[in-house]
């Protein structure tokens, strides 16, 4: 089935480099988020495995089949694209239909898949419409639904949710992930947004400058960061980093501490990090101190919603120590 | 313009530009008009009379009306043709990535540049000259024999030239209009399996649609009144086999000093321009719509 394995795979434009080598497996029935800042390398890696860019070399396999130099629709892959790409002058049903009807479906067999799209995506009261008279939230529902009647063997979404307003995109996101547990089909989905990347993948990718960081779960990453890269990258708020003397005496270049795995006392507590409350964040549920630390910096604390902060207080603070990590001068984790 | 208000606004604001064309339309038109109804020779001064339908009578009586007419449309019809096929297939080919590619745009639009007079004595000397015409050269040099365009096409001859002077306009309005294509829609259709021909039919010609609109109501005005080719290549003939109706008019306005009559043409050909026009707007009018 879906099974897409990159072996070597490298992308030059021109003189520039924007994926070296790499390698990557994605199993069949996954779901696999490639995540990484702006710029990295994550839609070009997306679009050499549609087919919409050759690579410059390296190789492609799909479902156990070399499918390095097939064209796009030959792999049998579904795109979903950040802009949507509807057709404008078509409603909503000819949108949908178009792959079929490239393929020479029957029309019934069409009306058929049409309906059921429909129905599954909320979509059936709108079939007539064309995408300018739709909202955002529906010209996504159509996009997928033009991916799904295909059954390809993947999806690819290429930052499917960075349109939508903040609300909409949680429920999307759900909405993704339901339709993942029910085909089970593969899905490779791209964004820069560390938080869709935990929510929904069974597997992240996490790149920079076309370089794979890491691969693991959501979980794995969150847990044993092997770098300084994916550690701040991966987590929200973004983990501590405190270099220099603290540091060397745990046998560390840096060590990284999370927000959440910092204990926040009011009260003196001996060896810990002194600071003054800078901004306080209250969410209701938990509330993000910025702790202004003498010789460190800036920390960002998570606390309870409850707990009674304010600007200005002096404050200490005690890293969790088996949350810690521990990073060499190179930046790569050192496990003990 | 969402509120009645601003609605309002607009209309005051636009009132004068309106009136000021209107006027600028009415006086002339109203002459024409007024004329048209007057026996009124220039060879006769002073023996201006009314004579009600008459000269409309004897413009449309005129053997040359109808062959006349058709010209007009023949010539309109066929250079629209060819137009706005060679300049789809013209923009698809300056739209790709190649070396060289804005000299050769600007060569392109070069003959847009050429005044009709001036091509169209290009064209009637250095290309379709029996004679000397590089085509008759070519002809020559395949061994057969030299054909004479303006004798024996007369309407085709002049269609292409025009057709030659307007391919640009329409190349390079369509190309701007392949140019704010969205590359994704395009690369979502080739992931939807389909081929060239079917993105080409499918996602670029409807997305050309209103372009191409444009390019043939704006062309059309201009082309109902082709003169000056057809005064400088073959004078309307041979006979009146390439006279369109804006040539007609002159002969008989000018060439006979009928301003009666030549009013009565204009108005003639004032009719068929709307016509002409009612019908494009019934049949593509609905592409400019938003
Ligand atoms: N067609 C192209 N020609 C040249 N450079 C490109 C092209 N497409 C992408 N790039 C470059 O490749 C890098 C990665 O781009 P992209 O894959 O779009 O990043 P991301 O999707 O992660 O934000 C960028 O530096 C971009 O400038
Ligand atoms: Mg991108």
């Amino acid at each position: 089935m879906g099974r897409i394995v990159l072996n070597k795979v490298r992308k030059s434009f021109g003189e520039v480099e924007v994926i070296p080598p790499l390698d990557l497996e994605i199993e069949d029935g996954e779901f696999v988020v490639f995540v990484g800042p702006s710029g990295c390398g994550k839609s070009t890696l997306l679009r050499l495995i549609a087919g919409l860019e050759d690579v410059s070399s390296g190789a492609i396999e799909i479902d156990g089949v070399n499918a390095t130099s097939k064209r796009p629709s030959e792999r049998g892959l579904a795109m979903v694209f950040q802009s949507y790409a509807l057709y404008p002058h078509m409603s909503v049903k000819k949108n949908i239909a178009f792959p079929m009807k490239m393929a020479g479906m029957p029309v019934a067999e069409q009306e058929e898949r049409i309906a059921a799209a429909a129905k599954a995506l909320n979509l059936t009261d709108y079939l007539h419409r064309k995408p300018g008279q739709l909202s955002g939230g529906q010209r996504q529902r159509v996009a997928i639904g033009r991916a799904i009647v295909r059954e390809p063997q993947a999806f690819l979404f290429d930052e499917p949710l960075s349109n939508l307003d903040a609300a909409l995109r949680v429920n999307m996101r759900l909405e993704i992930s339901e339709l993942h547990q029910t085909l089970k089909t593969t899905m490779v989905y791209v964004t820069h947004d560390q938080v869709e990347a935990m929510t929904m993948a069974d597997k992240i990718v996490v790149l920079r400058a076309g370089h794979i960081e890491q691969v693991g779960s959501p979980l794995e990453l969150y847990r044993n960061p092997r770098n300084k890269f994916v550690a701040g990258f991966i987590g929200s708020p973004k983990m501590n980093f405190i270099e220099g003397e603290r540091a060397a005496s745990r046998g560390a270049h840096t060590i990284g501490i999370r927000p959440e795995h910092i204990d926040l006392s009011v009260d003196p507590v001996e060896g810990a990090i002194v600071g003054k409350i800078g901004v306080s964040e209250h969410l209701g549920s938990d509330t993000f101190a910025h702790v202004h630390c003498e010789g460190i910096g800036l920390m960002n604390v998570r606390v309870s919603g409850e707990a009674d902060i304010h600007a200005g207080d002096t404050v200490y603070l005690q890293p969790q120590e088996h949350n810690l990590h521990r990073f060499g001068e190179d930046g790569l984790a050192i496990t003990l | 313009m969402a509120t009645k208000h601003s609605r309002a606004a607009a209309r005051l604001m636009i009132s004068p530009a309106v009136l000021l064309l209107l006027g600028w339309m009415i006086v002339p038109l109203a002459m024409t008009l007024y004329f048209s109804f007057l026996r009124y020779n220039l060879l006769m001064p002073g023996m201006e009379e009314w004579t009600g339908l008459t000269n409309y009578e004897f413009f449309v009586t005129d053997p040359a009306f109808f062959t006349a007419l058709l010209n007009t449309l023949l010539l309109v019809g066929g250079v629209l043709l060819i137009t706005v096929i060679g300049g789809t297939l013209l923009a698809l080919l300056l739209d790709q990535p190649m070396f060289g590619q804005g000299i050769v745009r600007i060569l392109v639009i070069a003959p847009f540049f050429v005044m009709p007079t001036v091509s169209a004595l290009v064209w009637k000397n250095m290309f379709l000259n029996p004679v000397n015409g590089l085509f008759a050269h070519i002809a020559g040099f395949m061994g057969l024999p030299a054909y004479d365009f303006l004798g024996q096409a007369p309407l085709a001859s002049i269609i292409g030239i025009v057709a030659w002077q307007w391919l640009p306009f329409a190349t390079l309005i369509l190309l701007t209009a392949f140019q704010s294509l969205d590359q994704e829609q395009l690369e979502a259709a080739e992931m939807d399996g389909a081929s060239a021909l079917s993105r080409f039919w499918y996602i670029m010609l409807p997305h050309l649609a209103r372009a191409i609109t444009v390019v043939i109501l704006i062309q059309t005005i201009f082309l109902l009144s082709i003169f000056a080719e057809i005064l400088v290549t073959t004078n309307g003939g041979p006979g009146v086999a390439s006279t369109n109706l804006t040539y007609l008019i002159y002969v008989q306005s000018l060439l006979q000093f009928d301003v009666g009559g030549g009013s009565a043409g204009g108005v003639i050909a004032i009719i068929l321009a709307n016509i002409v026009a009612i019908f494009l707007m019934r049949m593509i009018g609905k592409n400019l719509e938003a």
